[in-house]
């Protein structure tokens, strides 16, 4: 079996930007992601699609384009197409590829997988032709896709992100629904301070927003009552705004308030969380390089918290210096001064998080569902349904999981982990950390039996 | 192209035959399979096991698992497949959901 | 003094006693633990099983047999009083065997249990081709099978939520996230949780699975018992494909296959392996191949909680007289018998059960 000393899950900008600089600090390196390609959500498919489309995606996207490159020159052993579906002690990572279950050990982990869209559970949104405003632009990075007839829904800047890019594409959106108000932004304008970024950031949003305006995309500020109508698929989607109620016939919805951080691999370990108000989900306790209350285990990028794509490259690199210290390769002093830099652009990016926080907030209908709104997409498990189970006396979601399967099926609780908690919370007037979230275990993606089986000890000692 | 389909194509690649649900399609060599399906106008990829609703691609990261489609037996995420020639689709275990 | 009984925990022995109780017309309450504790009860197999139990201890055979018939009426009851059905099957269920002698072995074991038992111990024994016709999904390293009558499985979550929403129906009073941390007997009982909330009752029940151990010995019980850890896994919901439950794997009433489970002696640590994992994904590739197929998408560790013969222990306190202690290894199995059967023993009726047998006496010396 192979021994590295350092493996990385994820292949984003932090996964990438991390193992370039541990493997150039002479340490072995396997990075393990499961799609075909590195990138990681914000430069899917880079290499390919920058030639294609650029243009459309903007030098935001393209930017990609040098990490990967970094990357191929590094000596990085990246495994493409590996899924990880388990980390243990010592460390063991299980992974499959093409079918077969393989295995590495690591001295150290650092763990990179990045975030998913906060679950936005409206009425309807299990329809087919609903879909996250990610993957909406997942198939126009890298397949070239656009939905023809969609209306985006929700809020921050990847929405304003999007429309702008179908709209570049020759495709705009029907209309752009946000959730949030303008006195949400107002507020938000407090927290700008002096951080150059933030004004930065706010002009771009402004920017793009003006770019929707003159294509003609119809913008809803302060939508309420939301829900996707359609028997068999999307049909409309219906809310009330500026005191009138509407109507928007489409056939693709994009649903956006916000990502969060993919936390399945660090719960899986066992790492201690804690409630993030600001960003409304939880957050690994990491230390100032990214080390976890798990000694070898580190988390950067957004699976650490969000912090977009500059600060998950940064952060990515200050925990591979950390381990090439770990591991005898550079001194402190050395480490002190090659961390100097990044901690500098650490501050600065950060700096603008107050401002998206407070200038976007999550959708409230969609934190704390009407009953009758499916929260649990796999086991179709409504809000009511967890209320009640608060109410037989389940104090967190490993209980009211056992009571009404919530968390139980393929997706394993990434779509509705975060509402669970919210609504238990609620019910029972708790916090967030003292309701706590679902006991996280592999795998942390499905694998087949054969596949398991086949790494089977017993059985390999046999047919030997 | 597919003008009934709610999605439109930008990339021309060349095509190879798969079946889907027993129907042949054609489909970029390459592509991700679901958002090929979804171009080629497949918009209910299953049914769900618990009620039988309709159900199709959601986040396309491989998160939600609901572009699960049958190939070779074994469920698979289309938005985690590339399209390979003769590739052989259905839907999961289809018509099971009254065994739940 | 607040109600009758105190149950220290909330799991399926405490709340099937409980329910026994409230349905006696006694009062309870039920102190339960946090979320995070160890909880059997919703980490286990399901199986409501009768064969292989008791083979040096009759009397344990017939305690599983009686809550297995008493099952049905059981789990109809709660469905009815809830609105909600709790999930059984009693059709048979086998003891899949991958060598001729091993199945003989078995055989024979059963046949001088059936013997103690009066002969109520119905059997049969299937070859591979038998078997076949009524598991068509069978692979061919199953050589045969026992198949025993008596045995079934049941959706034991959906158990635990019945009693949990029955025993608040029928007025009982449950506290959850309370642990408890004292028991003294000033003069009713005195039960004190880590939180300070504190209640009084007439009777005390000690059922809170591994919590006993630590709580036991100041209430004047040996409870020796320890954790032994299963990994268990589920598949995604398949179409049928298995018809009776073994102990290799089951198919749920969700659809999902269940398989199980590893005996391992590991403390209080209750994490999946890959180790694990994989050799229950032989075992049950082995017993039926199509499943090599199938995907896992879940899998978890719980906590056995075992008596050094594995048999239940109630006990009755010598020093604080009105406390028992309630335990065993099968708690979906028994649940039948701890509802309708145990509250004659607590209550001290004519009707009480002889559980003798299942006292503390038997580990007498250290
Ligand atoms: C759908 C989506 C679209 C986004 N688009 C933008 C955008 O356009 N602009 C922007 O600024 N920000 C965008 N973001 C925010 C984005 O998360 C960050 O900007 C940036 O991608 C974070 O980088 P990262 O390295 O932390 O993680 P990511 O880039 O998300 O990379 C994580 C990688 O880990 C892999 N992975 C996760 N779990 C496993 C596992 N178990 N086994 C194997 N591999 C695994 C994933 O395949 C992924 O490639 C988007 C986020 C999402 C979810
Ligand atoms: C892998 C596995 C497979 C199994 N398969 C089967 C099977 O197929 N058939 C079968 O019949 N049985 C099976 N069992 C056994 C069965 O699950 C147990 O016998 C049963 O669940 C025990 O229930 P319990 O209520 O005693 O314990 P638990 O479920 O562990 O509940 C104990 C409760 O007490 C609470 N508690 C603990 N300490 C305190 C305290 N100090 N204060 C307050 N509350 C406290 C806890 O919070 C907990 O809720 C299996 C067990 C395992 C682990
Ligand atoms: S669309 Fe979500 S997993 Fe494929």
């Amino acid at each position: 079996m192979t021994r590295v000393d350092l493996a990385i899950i994820g292949a984003g900008p932090a996964g990438m930007a991390a193992a370039a600089l541990a493997a150039r600090q002479g340490l072995r390196v396997t990075l393990l992601d499961e799609q075909p390609r590195a990138g990681g959500q914000i430069y899917r498919d880079v290499d390919r699609a920058a030639a294609l489309r650029g243009d459309l995606l903007g030098p935001d996207y393209t930017h990609g384009a040098t990490l990967t490159a970094a990357l191929k020159h590094s000596g990085v052993d990246h495994v493409s197409g590996a899924v990880v579906w388990a980390i243990e002690e010592g460390f063991a990572l299980s992974y499959t590829k093409d079918g077969r279950g393989a295995q590495v050990m690591a001295d150290r982990v650092l763990l990179a997988t990045g975030a998913i869209e906060r679950p936005m559970p409206l009425p309807g949104w299990t329809l087919p032709g609903v879909m996250t405003a990610g993957a909406g632009q997942i198939l126009l990075k890298q397949s070239g896709v656009l939905a023809r007839r969609a209306v985006l829904v929700g809020t921050g800047p990847l929405l304003y992100l999007t429309a702008a890019q179908m709209l570049r594409a020759g495709t705009p959106p029907l209309a752009l629904v946000e959730t949030a108000t303008r006195s949400d932004l107002l507020g938000a304008m407090r927290h700008l301070g002096g951080a150059l970024r933030g004004w930065r950031y706010l002009l771009k949003g402004l920017g793009l927003l003006a770019e929707l305006k003159r294509g003609g995309v119809k913008r809803h500020v302060g939508a309420t009552g939301l829900a996707i109508e359609g028997l068999a698929r999307a049909e409309a989607l219906s809310f009330s705004a500026g005191g009138k109620s509407h109507r928007i016939a489409c056939d693709t919805v994009y649903l956006h308030h916000g990502v969060v951080p993919n936390v399945q691999a660090a719960r899986s370990l066992g790492i201690a969380h804690d409630w993030n108000a600001a960003q409304a989900c939880f957050l690994p306790r990491l230390d100032i390089w990214g080390q976890s209350d798990v000694p070898g285990i580190y988390v950067a990028g957004d699976s650490a918290g969000i912090g977009g794509a500059k600060v998950a490259e940064e952060a990515g690199r200050l925990a591979a210096l950390h381990v090439a210290q770990a591991a005898g390769r550079i001194t402190q002093t050395e480490l002190d001064r090659q961390a100097a830099p990044l901690r500098a652009t650490l501050a600065r990016e950060r700096a603008v998080r107050p401002f998206l926080d407070r200038a976007y907030p999550p959708c409230p209908e969609a934190l704390a569902p009407a009953d009758a709104t499916l929260i649990c997409r796999c086991e179709e498990v409504t809000a009511g349904d967890i209320r009640n189970y608060a109410s037989l006396g389940c104090v967190g979601p490993n209980q009211a999981k056992a009571f009404g399967r919530a968390g139980m099926g393929p997706c394993q609780g990434r779509y509705c982990g975060l509402t669970v908690t919210a609504l238990l919370a609620e019910a029972n007037g708790q916090t967030p950390d003292a309701t706590g979230y679902y006991r996280v275990r592999a795998p942390l993606k499905p694998v087949t039996l054969g596949e398991l089986a086949q790494m089977d000890q017993t059985a390999q000692d046999a047919a030997e | 192209m597919n003008n009934a389909s709610p999605f439109l194509e930008t990339e021309t690649a060349s095509r190879v035959t798969v079946t889907f649900a027993g129907a042949p399609l054609d489909l970029p060599l390459g592509a991700n399979l679901a958002a090929a399906l979804l171009t080629a106008g497949v918009g209910a990829f299953r049914q769900t096991p618990v009620s039988g609703a309709p159900r199709g691609p959601f986040c396309m990261m491989g998160a939600c698992f609901d572009c699960l489609v049958e190939i070779d037996g074994v469920a698979r995420q289309a938005c985690m497949t590339e399209v390979t020639a003769g590739l052989q689709i259905d839907r999961p275990h289809e018509g099971d959901h009254d065994a739940g | 003094m607040e109600t009758d009984y105190t149950l220290i925990g909330g799991g399926v022995v405490g709340l099937s006693v409980a329910w026994g109780l409230l349905k006696r017309g006694r009062t309870v309450t039920v102190l339960d633990g946090d979320d995070g504790s160890f909880r059997a009860s919703r980490g286990n197999f399901g199986l409501v099983w009768v064969q292989s139990k008791g083979m040096n201890q009759p009397r344990y055979a017939q305690w599983s047999q009686g809550s297995a018939a008493l099952w049905a009426d059981f789990a109809a009851e709660l469905g009815d009083a809830t609105g909600q059905s709790v999930p059984l099957e009693q059709n048979g269920g086998y003891d899949l065997h991958f060598s001729e002698e091993s199945l003989q072995e078995t055989v024979d074991k059963y046949n001088v249990l059936k013997e103690k038992l009066g002969g109520d111990y119905p059997f049969e024994v299937l070859g591979h081709n038998a078997l076949r016709k009524e598991e068509p999904h069978i692979g061919p390293k199953v050589v045969g099978a026992i198949l025993h009558h008596q045995d079934g499985h049941a959706n034991p979550l959906q158990l635990l939520r019945a009693l949990a929403a029955d025993v608040r129906r029928l007025g009982g009073r449950v506290l959850t996230g309370k642990t408890v941390s004292r028991v003294s007997k000033p003069d009713s009982f005195r039960v004190t949780c880590e939180d300070g909330t504190t209640v009084t009752s007439a009777k005390v029940v000690l059922a809170a699975g591994l919590g006993a151990a630590t709580l036991g010995p100041s209430m004047g019980f040996k409870a020796p018992i320890r954790p032994q850890r299963g990994q268990v896994l589920i598949t995604e919901k398949l179409p049928k494909l298995i018809n009776r439950p073994s102990l290799i794997a089951r198919q749920v009433d969700e659809g999902g296959i269940q398989i199980g489970a590893t005996n391992e002696e590991v403390g209080l640590d209750d994490r999946v392996t890959q180790p694990g994992l994989s050799g229950l994904a032989a075992d049950a590739i082995a017993a039926y191949p199509a499943l090599a197929k199938a995907q896992l998408v879940r899998s978890w560790g719980a906590l056995r909680v075992l008596s050094p013969d594995g048999l239940p222990i109630y006990q009755h306190s010598a020093t604080m007289p009105g406390a028992y202690l309630v335990t065993c290894h099968s708690g979906i199995t028994l649940a039948a018998a701890h509802a309708r059967l145990l509250p004659d023993w607590l209550e001290g009726t004519e009707a009480a059960p002889d559980l003798e047998v299942f006292s503390e006496q038997r580990f007498a010396v250290s």
